[in-house]
């Protein structure tokens, strides 16, 4: 029982154990920068840091909540358009003529109600969140449509302009970066430093018995839905102003980058395991592969060709890993008894 | 574990009721709205410049289309970069593979700048979203023209216009009456009915007829296809019913010809009723061999390609700086003025028969 609330069962496995698939995705991204700094033209300076950070910022803002979802067995495939639509109605209050200052705290309610109708599905109707949000990415998508047209709004007041594009001075940090810092911070606080956060991983692991131990599964689930909304809704501002753009089209495929940076990152699709730390190394280590790529000409099609193929070894590699650690454990057990049966695995 | 998850809860609601009030304060203290934002408009151009300096060469000069891979581009960059290569520079082309990944075409931007070349020629996917970067290119001392889609006139320092309106559209009505021999019925088919530029396009259509070499040729409607194929064939078939004395149709839109072309070549009316427009080679070219269609017409994007190479390279070498009235030498197209809002226009449009649309590819 106690394996089921313990949050990282796979730190007393031996050899498989040692090389932890989290920790191995954060030497990769510091050994790509350490390349990158010594080898990539133009890599270094601090205006292409500062560009590599602001086109990734909204992978890495979604990847917060995104980690915790995934982490409790459940997924928000309509992330992509919640930023979107949020995007739309941004642009479409704009051109109405209201203010910022009331558009924006508009737009995060519009990311609750977005996350609440993910969420109240889910937890009331018992129905797969993968087939909820693949409706509800068509249907917020949709919406936005009707809401903006095909119309792109511009014109947004130069201060919040260059608070989303602008960085700090001279120096590497884009403005946007500090919220950002602020809710990792948060978020990595409540995940593995609160009841919440063991919570979150004894469902993943097994909801059932989490019911049993007394977790309110679903009133927890649909919280990490609302937040998911909200962060996308937020994320849908950033990129309005990052690109000084309202368009109902913005992030689209978005959800998919964000998926493909969590689970590169270590997080188990099966939900039980993951730290948000391999979430953000998983974010940045894309980030930094596309910004080094482009600064040596990678054409766009091979770009897609190479996150694609790590992405499937990313999910590949741990459950090759694993199976490999069990053998193991099996051959060197056949005489003892098991110690400790590893949780449900392919 | 209940506890934590109740408070959580309660302290959901309570962050919602905050935000609500919140949002109820900014309203009832205004802020900042869309009539606040006054917005410095005007040109990029700046600096002077010498019509006879030397033109520079080995500048690297970075081609950015919508879309990579898309005939239309591809026909386009390559006029690019045969004339950036013949001025003695280098050429290189980059994109993102969809037409609406303004993200995409962001960093792309934000790459080139980075990589330091001398110019780029940039498609714009929106008019807005590549301003801050291409400011941030300006300001490292990148030259940026725009070609077939501009942007706002303040984040780039010429646009390269693939035509002028006015030349659009009275050249259309000139065809026109060349085929039926300056008399008879003719009906425009257009795309929808609140575009912009179809709109430009049959304004200056209308007032080319006005003229008294026209007084023959009667405009009896004009139709809209919504620029879609089905719906386009069902409107040509519909103009020709009710109009049995209608001598031509002009289509100045792409998907609007190839549909009345395919209807036309299928129907009794082939070659007796003539059609006109803007299409591409590649669409129309089985209606032109089957003489469904006599000659349309579309700006060659190889030429558009070339004249934006040739604008970035004065724009580098300081020939130019974007001013209105600004001059310079386009190689064998000759030479071209930058007219208002720093825009150069490549010019009238060409027209496609059966003895050069073999020479076309796109």
């Amino acid at each position: 029982m106690t394996d089921i609330t313990s949050p990282k069962p796979t730190a007393r496995r031996g050899l498989a154990g040692a090389v932890r698939w989290d920790t191995a995705v954060g030497v990769l991204f510091v050994l790509l920068l350490l390349f990158s700094f010594s080898f990539v033209d133009n890599f270094g300076n601090a205006l292409n840091v500062s560009f590599l950070i602001g086109n990734t910022l909204p992978i890495a803002l979604i990847a917060l909540p995104m980690t915790m979802l995934v982490i409790s067995g459940e997924v928000d495939l309509s992330v992509g358009s919640t930023v979107g639509l949020s995007s739309a109605v941004m642009g479409a209050l704009w051109n109405e003529g209201m203010a910022i200052e009331t558009i924006i705290p508009l737009c995060l309610l519009l990311g609750v109600v977005c996350g609440l109708i993910n969420g109240l599905l889910v937890t009331r109707l018992g129905l797969p969140s993968l087939a909820v949000t693949i409706g509800t990415m068509a249907a917020y998508r949709g919406i936005a449509q009707i809401i903006l047209g095909s119309d792109s709004v511009t014109d947004f007041p130069s201060q919040y302009l260059d608070f989303g594009a602008g960085r700090i001075g001279d120096t590497f940090i884009p403005y946007a970066a500090l919220p950002f810092v602020v809710l990792l911070g948060i978020a990595v606080v409540v995940l593995h430093a609160t009841p919440v956060g063991r919570s979150l991983f004894a469902i993943g692991a097994s909801e059932e018995a989490a019911r049993f131990a007394g977790i309110r599964v679903k009133r927890l689930k649909l919280s990490m839905f609302v937040t998911t909304g909200v962060l996308s809704a937020l994320t849908g501002v950033f990129w309005t102003l990052h690109y000084a753009s309202a368009r109902y089209d913005n992030a689209t495929g978005l959800e998919l980058s964000v998926i493909a940076a969590v689970l590169l990152g270590g997080i188990d699709f099966d939900g039980g395991k993951g730290t948000l730390g391999g979430a953000i190394a998983g974010v940045f280590l894309l980030g930094t592969l596309q910004n080094v790529m482009s600064l040596v000409n990678v054409s766009a099609q091979s770009q897609i060709l190479v996150t694609g193929v790590l992405l499937v070894f990313s999910v590949l590699a741990p459950r090759v890993g694993r199976q490999i650690a069990q053998a193991r454990a099996r051959k060197k057990t056949v005489a003892a008894p098991p110690s400790s049966p590893a949780p449900a695995t392919a | 574990m209940s506890l934590t998850t109740t408070t959580r809860t309660r302290r959901l609601t309570a962050a919602l009721a905050v935000t609500t009030a919140l949002v109820l304060g900014a309203t009832a203290c205004g802020g900042t709205t869309k009539d606040d934002a006054n917005k410095e408009a005007g040109s990029a151009a700046a600096g002077k410049a010498d019509a006879n300096a030397a033109t520079k060469k080995g500048l690297s000069i970075a081609f950015l289309p919508k879309q990579v891979n898309n005939p239309y581009f591809t026909t386009s960059d390559n006029g690019g970069k045969k004339a950036v290569e013949g001025l003695g520079s280098t050429y290189k082309e980059v994109g993102t593979s969809s037409g609406t990944d303004t993200s995409g075409q962001v960093s792309y931007v934000n790459t080139l700048t980075q990589q330091q070349v001398d110019g780029i020629a940039v498609s714009a996917q929106d008019p807005g979203a590549l301003c801050t970067a291409l400011k941030q290119a300006m300001k490292n001392g990148v030259s940026v023209v725009t070609y077939d889609s501009d942007t706002k006139p303040d984040c780039r320092n010429v646009f390269v216009s693939q035509a002028s309106a006015e030349d659009l559209g009275r050249t259309q009505v000139q065809q026109m009456a060349k085929q039926i021999g300056n008399k008879g019925e003719i009906a425009i088919l257009s795309a929808a009915q609140t575009a912009t530029n179809q709109n430009t396009w049959i304004d200056y259509m209308k007032d080319e007829l006005k003229k008294p070499e026209y007084k023959d040729i009667k405009l009896v409607t004009t139709a809209y296809g919504d620029d879609d194929a089905q719906k386009s064939f069902q409107q040509t078939q519909g103009l020709l019913q009710e109009h049995p004395k209608l001598k031509g149709i002009i289509s100045p839109t792409t998907v609007g010809i190839k549909a009345a072309a395919q209807y036309l070549s299928g129907s009794k009316y082939k070659g007796k009723v003539k059609l006109t427009g803007l299409g591409t080679p590649n669409d129309m070219r089985a209606y032109v061999k089957n003489g469904t269609v006599d000659a349309f017409e579309l700006w060659d994007p190889a030429k558009l390609g070339a004249l934006a190479a040739h604008t970035t390279v004065a724009l580098e070498s300081g020939q130019i700086s974007g001013k209105e009235g600004q001059t310079f030498k386009a190689g064998d197209m000759g030479e071209f003025t930058i007219g208002k809002d720093g825009v150069v226009s490549l010019g009238k449009p060409t027209v496609f028969d059966k003895s050069n649309i073999d020479n076309f590819k796109f």
